[in-house]
């Protein structure tokens, strides 16, 4: 179970998905990702897995909800344009506390865009997207392995808090051939009990209904209340973030996914230089690592945010650091990767700015 | 004279007609004369002769009846405007066994969820399709919909609806009988005790159908609305018969050989 092999980003999450016990797949050819759904037509439903080429993202995303409100381990994947398609069911599906795993390996946009990777749907995925008071709990994978593992962790954060969790990655990632290697798992190890799901009203119990509908004014407050509570809930016990010699650390880069790996080798080359810079990079992009780049804010003299859009995740640095230090921006757009060299010249600017404006105080 | 109860029938008097226990004893908030309640009992009545309380799973659509799952007293989920029958369709994937129907109206089921319908019934998806269509948007204050007739008049053809600006109306149920998929097409009304009697038939041999894996069934209930034509109860059932049977004419329209 634990041999190595070399698999694109998007095989080795479908292998990752089949491993994990998920039970059904919705999904609509789309690229960067259509290898998801080919992989899981041949080997997942060679292996059991019910897996349905749907006529639409908008079917594919409804189909999610009638699988997982009738109890299943259920997910879809798409890409940007077909995301923005499933939006509307996004919403009831969090509203319904509904457990599934959603995989966004997104392309350059706005509207049709391009098929290279972008990091232009962060907003949408970790703001909302579609309409109401609801959170997405979003793992960003850098790595292939990664493409793997969150897999796992996506399924059981989901049925632990009943609630949709979305893998956002890029096309890059699901391109991508890397070394993965698969763990061991046992999905009937993870079997969280789902006595809510419509499995067919027994003697024993009152009728199930999955709904998102609460006409009362009052009774949908509370619900509000209670999905604010299970955010925070979230936040507290599920924030993940990896730094990257952050301990003697002048300079931070926040990054995530694939520009989090360019963003390493930019410090890797800037220290060479001389430069005491560092990496946080969150895993977890909400809940959101607020707290350990508040801390960091007092240490290091400014940070710079890298990210392949036109600056969508440096609103939660900028929010988490409150003004403490000053926080740049760096970012290519439209599907173009920004290469290590840029970033170091980013950083190379920001620092001289820092020295400019001290000699000016001195 | 005291009123007397069905639930409790005086010693010398026999029960002969009751509310199935699987139809829930509250108050629906259907309008007055609306067809809605005597499809939901319809439905429920088949599913307690049956016995398939335990294994039937419906969807409810948006639309009047969003609430359907208040009334009936079996599992269901509620779907997003026009998705019913992609809903229905994984369910019925999950767990094959069980009976799994798409309850829908006209706007949800022929307009918002036109995609969702045709691939549903071209794939042939082993559950029962109940429409109801009365030829407006109930709901939302008696708007035009797919269906509704040429000349009528809604809150958005204030005239009457013409061709020239929204084209005919949408005749789904023939539509949907051309898919090989589909296995069992029927049209129905509630407003007669007779016609009551025709769709529970149609109604059990579609759970029949569906027992056997032979394919998507689709029952359409024409069916009025009071409140949006502006009408009594009485009237609407006399207008019903009159303008919307020469369009919508009961029968089957696709049945196995």
């Amino acid at each position: 179970m634990s041999d190595i092999e070399i698999m694109k980003g998007n095989e080795a999450l479908a292998e990752a998905a089949i491993r994990a016990g998920c039970r059904a797949y919705f999904g609509y050819p789309i690229t960067p990702q259509s290898e998801i759904l080919e992989y899981l037509a041949d080997e997942g439903r060679r292996r059991g897995m019910i897996v349905l080429q749907a006529e639409s993202e908008v079917a594919s995303i409804n189909m999610v909800y009638g699988a997982a409100g009738a109890g299943a381990r259920v997910m879809t994947s798409s890409s940007s344009p077909g995301v923005s398609l499933m939006m509307e069911g996004i919403s009831y599906i969090a509203s319904a506390e509904l457990p599934c795993l959603l995989v966004n390996v997104s392309r350059g946009g706005p509207g049709l865009g391009t098929i290279q990777p972008s990091q232009g749907d962060y907003f949408q995925a970790v703001k909302g997207g579609g309409h109401g008071d609801y959170r997405l709990i979003v793992l960003a994978p850098s790595s292939v392995q990664e493409m793997a593992d969150f897999v796992y962790r996506a399924f059981d954060l989901a049925d632990k808090y009943r609630a949709p969790v979305m893998i956002l990655a890029d096309g890059a990632l699901g391109q991508m051939m890397e070394k993965v290697r698969f763990p061991d798992y046992d999905p009937a190890e993870h079997v969280v009990p789902k006595p809510w799901a419509t499995t067919g009203k027994t003697p024993d119990r009152a009728r199930n209904i999955i709904t998102s509908l609460h006409i009362e004014t009052e009774q949908m407050e509370q619900i509000n209340i209670r999905l604010q509570d299970k955010y925070r809930l979230i936040a507290e016990r599920e924030t993940r973030w990896e730094e990257v010699q952050t301990a003697d650390a002048e300079w931070l880069i926040v990054a995530y996914g694939l520009a989090a790996r360019i963003a390493h080798r930019a410090v890797d080359l800037v220290r060479a230089r001389g430069i005491r810079a560092g990496l946080l990079r969150p895993i977890t992009l909400f809940p959101y690592p607020s707290k350990p780049l508040a801390a960091l804010a007092g240490r290091v003299r400014g940070m710079l945010t890298v990210e392949m859009n036109a600056g969508q995740m440096v609103e939660d640095v900028r929010l988490a650091v409150n003004g403490r230090v000053p926080v740049s921006f760096y970012g290519r757009m439209g599907g173009i990767i920004p290469s290590p060299d840029e970033v170091v010249s980013a950083l190379q600017k920001m620092v001289a700015q820092d020295v400019l404006t001290e000699t000016e105080a001195n | 004279m005291e009123p007397t109860s069905t639930a409790h029938p005086a010693p010398d008097m026999e029960v002969v007609y009751k509310r199935p226990d699987t139809l829930l004893d509250t108050r629906m908030h259907y309008c007055p004369g609306c067809g809605h309640g005597v499809v939901h009992r319809v439905l429920m009545e088949v599913v307690q002769e049956l016995d398939i309380q335990q294994e039937t799973i419906g969807v409810a659509p948006v639309g009047c009846s969003v609430f359907a799952y208040n009334y009936l007293d079996i599992d269901m989920q509620e779907a997003a405007h026009g998705r019913a029958s992609a809903v229905a369709t994984a369910i019925k994937r999950i767990h094959p066994s069980k009976y799994v129907f798409s309850y829908q109206g006209d706007g949800d089921l022929a307009a918002i969820g036109t995609a969702e319908t045709i691939h549903t019934c071209n794939r042939g998806e082993n559950i029962l399709f109940l429409f109801i269509n009365n030829g407006i948007y109930g709901m939302t204050g008696g708007q035009m919909a797919p269906t509704t007739l040429l000349g009528m008049k809604s809150t958005t053809s204030p005239t009457g609806r013409t061709v020239e600006t929204s084209g005919y109306p949408l005749k789904i149920a023939d539509l949907v009988a051309m898919l090989p998929g589909v296995v069992y097409v029927s049209r129905h009304s509630v407003h007669t005790p007779n016609a009551v009697r025709q769709l529970k038939k149609a109604m059990i041999r579609s759970f029949q159908y569906q027992k056997e894996g032979r394919g998507t069934c689709f029952l359409e209930v024409v069916s009025n609305c009071p409140s949006n034509w502006k009408m009594t109860p009485v009237e609407s059932n006399a207008w019903l018969e009159e303008h919307m049977f020469p369009l919508y004419p009961p029968g089957e329209i696709k049945a196995p050989k």
